[in-house]
């Protein structure tokens, strides 16, 4: 079994299609958790609390890591086999083919957009928050208290740079999601010519809600920091 | 010497004769098969289904093919179907009714014996496709479905959409492949037969060319099976594949192999007409479509002025203007009847000045009836990827408008002579499948190429050549370095070196359109004494120049297509004259080859049972000598030659 | 019409290759794509140089001898059509066309547009049949099939192994090759039998061969001349899946 996980193509996209529905599940949480920011800044904070450095939030995250690391490294071998399968000698003239969305053939780039927001994502929020914790500090570098999550998305979407490249991230993670979901069921072999059309519509509605939720957050608190009282806060 | 032709013909009754022979004829036991060595030339549904039914019999099996897999032989381009008598529409169909249709159809110029033997095994046929996994079209109860086919007042014809040779050879195909990989069939892609070896008066191996390297390969083995198919573009023109060619078959002719019948070559009457000068080949539309179309051309020449000339389109034809002339002529089978009948009215129609595009060489096959009785869906099923194809080839919807069709040379009914055995007139050296002569006399029913290739390669060829080898136990393997091989190797050799030291002018193709004209105007749909004597001759000049003025490039020990289309042409130029001779010596009309000067006052062919109910088997005597007939006589002991009726 | 012609010449496998430019003239719309270079070469021949070397034999579309990218496109423009269906028609008159063969690691160049596909082969060899003998075979019509699986079996056994799938895909991967044959007798109840055998067997080839990994972007659905769907892909990749989870 563990064999043919790591030898056979088919293994190795079972690997990349379970992780990624991991993560997809994962992505869906994390969000609907965001959106309660936007309601209620104490909830939210109150949530931080709770996947602070406890054990099952730790253990959480360190699985994570792992589904990520796996979903990376299983993208890379992958790719490189296929580069290699290509061939050295590349076509002249290459087209899209009819029916063909552009995102299926730029998986790996968007990934790389993906994997970069996250990067920027840890060093803006989890560096400040459980690493704090973990390391036994009671206040992160900027002055503020490792739980008060609230203040920190504040803080961070105040400035219109982080507002840009989160956007461009979330952007980055719908194109993936669109040809990322209905793939992991085609991987898995449950698709078929009448489920395609529908399992197409579920990738893009599912991206679109991780996007429109996750978009949410960081527009409304940008708008919370240009304008007080156009936010209501007033 | 004239040749010896024994067609060794079991004794007894019709329907015992195949049981009979099959149990008298030896069997080599599994531990002697080990030792001996087959080579298969040609992995169409004969060559594959043989290779794969020896291999799994436990003989070591070479199998040769000049395309790069097994699976695109030619016999993948057949459509329609394959007829078996299974009776499984209740239409009173049985093994005789399908051998005396055969018989029948062939137009009384085939064996009686091999004829039953082909359609007691037709029934096996389908038992063994469908195991294999050949998806053939069926019912709703989930039983298999039939349709009709030209020359038969039942429907036997076995089915997969429009693709179903395609289908066939993928299923032997598939048998091969098993065979290939459990180690008994070694393949050998890309590599052509360009001699073969006799050693001792016996069959000892070939003489085969890597097409990729070039390199002039010799192979032994105790018996070599010819399954290279059938020479219809020696016309240039036809439905064959590009590369599809006699010189297998035509080698075999030069090292003393009895050529029978080359005259008798089938024009297929549904096809699309010829478009230009620079046109590569003629596609086929299935004959299937003669189920529900409706062929015609208008009963006014004003109309067919009109159509020519744009100022009508044929759907403004009306119902009374069509001269449907099948259905007139022939009221009992109207559109199906047989191929060489349903091209021969068509040619008599555009001979009168009907014919229906600007070359005057075409008539309509018409789908309104059908559309109308059946709806336009049901149609789109039963044809839809058929008029998809020639709507893309002729940019004209056959939905909206009819069909132009026109006949074309499709299929050679002649071949290497073999008896009983499938065996040539050389010990040791077979044919199966359209590369022989034997079960189609002279004209071939629609669906029963296949049946004749997969009868052969899974039924026949499997037992009958086990009495030969079982001969053979005793052999050592064969061994390649002996003069007969190393001559057979020089000669190929010097024949290229020659064609490359000419450095003329003329490409190979420039050639080949010139013979293919001379065949199809002299040696075409209508033959004459004149025609054939002037054909002769024509032929005769056009080899010269050939072997004159021929141009090749490249080299000889690389990739190189011009001296594979060389090495062709030279046999076709050879084979050209010899098909003319036949059609010379055959003072008679019969099939798919008609004589003008003998027809019925109705224009039909007029056989004379008097003096050719035989075989013309011709004996090769050098490339400008004239070849020695021997005949081999046709005893119709169970039906009685009548003239073929297909008006009531 | 003419056109120009940018077609991809190389001496043999071992030799690189290059572009080459020629000009074609008062070329009929009516012409087939592969006709059009029949008079390119018979010009070039009878100029003494070496004609392009292309794959090609029935010239209907069923053999799947013929190969060639053309303009970007596998088989060229046109849905459903293999390169010996392209009519001139397709182009524009004066156009520059791109001619290349089959790029892919397991595809090598023989010559020419040619190039060697006996991979596909090799694959099929390690299971794309049904393991029955000659002649040891029940009536045909002892086991009903139902009319809807025979259709979809039919569907994906119009498969004419041309190589444009792996040619196509942006991985080189031969999926939907493997696919159609391993769906089509998994669809017939005599194919069932070895099913589990078989796809393991192939996909294993498959790998084994260099071909890449399938990662669902449906390119080669959109040029395969039979319009074979990735559904079959997806059946593929249960027949795999419960395979290895029944081992």
């Amino acid at each position: 079994m563990s064999c043919f996980l790591c030898n056979s193509s088919l293994g190795k996209k079972l690997v990349m299609s379970i992780s990624g529905c991991v993560l997809v599940l994962f992505i869906l949480f994390h969000m609907s958790m965001n959106l309660t920011a936007i309601f209620s800044p104490e909830a939210y904070n109150t949530i931080c609390e709770l996947l602070g450095a406890n054990w099952y939030a730790l253990v959480a995250t360190a699985g994570l890591a792992a589904i990520v690391a796996i979903h990376f490294i299983y993208a890379i071998v992958l790719t490189l086999n296929n580069y290699r399968a290509r061939g050295a000698q590349r076509y002249e003239v290459t087209v899209k083919e009819p029916g063909v969305a552009w995102a299926s053939k730029n998986m790996l780039v968007l990934g790389f957009i993906v994997l970069g927001g996250l990067a920027l994502h840890l060093f803006n929020f989890w560096a400040k928050m459980q690493l704090v914790e973990l390391t036994g500090n009671h206040v992160n570098s900027l002055g503020l208290a490792p739980t008060d999550g609230a203040t920190l998305i504040a803080y961070t979407f105040s400035k219109w740079y982080y507002v840009v490249i989160y956007l461009v991230w979330f952007a980055a993670l719908w194109f993936h999601l669109t040809h990322g979901v209905w793939s992991m069921f085609q991987t898995v072999g449950w698709a078929n010519d009448t489920w395609y059309p529908r399992l197409k519509c579920i990738s893009n509605i599912v991206a679109t809600i991780v996007f429109l939720g996750f978009a949410a957050v960081v527009a409304i608190y940008f708008a919370k920091s240009l304008c007080p009282c156009c936010a209501g806060i007033c | 010497m004239a040749l010896k032709l024994d067609a060794k013909i079991p004794a007894g009754e019709l329907a015992q004769k195949w049981s009979n022979h099959k149990a008298a004829i030896k069997v080599v036991s599994p531990a002697n098969k080990r030792k001996l060595d087959v080579i298969i030339v040609g992995t169409g549904l004969g060559g594959a289904s043989a290779a794969a039914s020896l291999g799994e019999l436990g003989y070591n099996v070479k199998i040769f093919c000049i395309q790069d897999s097994p699976r695109r032989a030619h016999s993948i381009a057949a459509q329609g179907g394959i007829n078996a008598a299974k009776n499984y529409q209740n239409d009173n169909d049985s093994v005789y009714r399908l051998f005396y249709d055969t018989i029948k159809g062939g137009d009384y110029r085939a064996r009686e014996a091999n004829v039953y033997r082909l359609a007691e095994v037709s029934n096996l046929i389908i038992d063994q496709c469908v195991a294999q996994g050949v998806p053939f079209a069926r019912e709703y109860g989930g039983l298999l479905a039939n349709r009709s086919f030209g020359g038969a007042q039942v429907s036997r014809t076995f089915y997969a959409r429009g693709q179903t040779g395609q289908q066939l050879l993928l299923g032997a195909y598939a048998a091969l492949n098993k065979e290939i990989a459990a180690g008994s069939v070694k393949s050998y892609p890309r590599h052509e037969m360009l001699d073969i070896v006799v050693e001792d008066g016996e069959a000892k191996g070939i003489i085969a060319r890597n097409l990729v390297t070039g390199e002039i390969e010799r192979h032994g083995a105790h018996a070599v099976v010819i399954a290279t198919g059938g020479y219809g573009n020696v016309f240039f023109l036809s439905t064959n594949a590009m590369a599809s060619n006699g010189s297998a078959a035509f080698q075999c002719y030069r090292k003393g192999a009895g050529f029978a019948n080359p005259c008798f070559t089938q024009i297929h009457p549904t096809c699309i007409p010829v478009h230009g000068d620079q046109q590569s080949k003629l596609t086929l539309m299935s004959e299937s479509l003669r189920n529900d179309g409706r062929i015609w051309v208008p009963k006014k020449i004003e109309d067919v002025q009109a159509i020519r000339t744009g100022a009508k389109k044929p759907s403004d034809i009306a119902e009374e203007d069509r001269d449907y002339y099948l259905e007139r002529r022939y009221p009992a089978f109207g559109n199906l009847v047989p191929r060489d009948v349903a091209s021969r009215a068509a040619k008599e129609r555009c001979d009168a000045g009907f014919g229906v595009n600007e070359t005057g060489l075409a008539v309509f096959l018409d789908f309104k009836t059908a559309i109308e009785r059946l709806g336009k869906e049901v149609i789109k099923q039963r044809y839809g990827n058929l008029f998809d194809m020639y709507e893309e080839i002729t940019d004209v919807s056959p939905y909206e408008e009819p069909m132009q069709i026109f006949p074309a040379v499709h299929y050679t009914m002649g071949g290497i002579w073999v008896d009983y055995n499938l065996m040539t007139t050389i010990p040791g050296l077979y044919a199966i499948g359209e590369a022989n002569f034997s079960d189609h006399g002279a004209n071939r029913l629609g669906a029963s190429a296949l049946m004749q290739g997969l009868a052969d390669g899974y039924f026949v060829l499997p037992y009958t050549i086990g009495d030969y080898l079982s001969h053979k136990i005793q052999a050592p393997k064969v061994d390649t370095d002996t003069p007969a091989f190393a001559e057979a190797e020089k000669a190929v050799k010097e024949k290229i070196a020659k064609l490359f030291a000419i450095k003329g002018e003329k490409s190979v193709d420039d050639i080949h359109k010139q013979l293919g004209h001379i065949m199809w105007e002299n040696v075409g749909m209508a033959r004459t004494k004149e025609s054939l004597e002037k054909a002769i001759v024509e032929i005769q000049a056009l080899r010269k120049e050939f072997w004159k003025d021929v141009k090749l490039v490249g080299e000889e020990n690389e990739f190189n297509v011009e001296l594979e289309k060389a090495l062709r042409l030279a046999d076709f130029l050879e084979l050209g004259e010899l098909m003319a001779r036949d059609a010379l010596n055959r003072e008679e009309s019969c099939g798919g080859h008609f004589r003008s000067e003998h027809q019925t006052e109705e224009g039909e062919a007029k056989r004379d049972d008097e003096n050719f109910v035989y075989a013309a088997v011709w004996e090769y005597k050098g490339m400008d000598q004239a070849p020695e007939l021997t005949k081999e006589p046709l005893n119709f002991e169970f039906v009685h030659p009548a003239q073929r009726n297909y008006k009531d | 019409m003419n056109f120009t012609l940018k077609i991809w010449r190389q001496k043999d496998a071992k030799s690189k290759g290059a572009f080459e430019t020629y000009k074609v003239e008062n070329i009929s719309p009516d012409t087939s794509f592969l006709e059009m270079l029949d008079i390119l070469n018979n010009d070039l021949i009878h100029a003494g140089k070496e004609p392009v070397a292309f794959d090609h034999d029935c010239r209907e579309g069923i053999c799947g001898m013929c190969s060639l990218h053309i303009d970007g496109h596998a088989h060229g423009p046109g849905q459903a059509a293999t390169t010996c269906q392209i009519y001139m028609r397709k182009f524009r008159d004066g156009a520059t066309i791109t001619v290349e063969p089959w790029r892919s690691a397991a595809f090598p160049v023989i010559k020419d547009l040619v190039v060697n596909r006996s991979a596909y082969d090799q694959i099929l060899q390690a299971g794309g049949f049904i393991s029955v003998r000659t002649n040891s075979v029940p009536d045909a019509n002892a086991i009903p099939i139902a009319k809807a699986d025979a259709d979809e079996s039919m569907d994906a056994a119009a498969c004419i192994g041309c190589g444009a799938c792996a040619a196509t895909c942006k991985n080189g991967s031969a999926m939907l090759f493997v696919a159609a044959r391993v769906s089509s007798l998994a669809k017939l109840p005599q194919g069932r039998v070895e099913g589990a055998r078989r796809a393991k067997a192939m996909v294993a080839k498959m790998d084994e061969l260099g071909f890449g990994n399938c990662t669902n972007t449906g390119a080669c659905q959109a040029e395969c001349p039979k319009s074979i769907s990735i559904a079959h892909i997806a059946r593929l990749n249960r027949e795999f899946l419960s395979a290895k989870f029944e081992d």
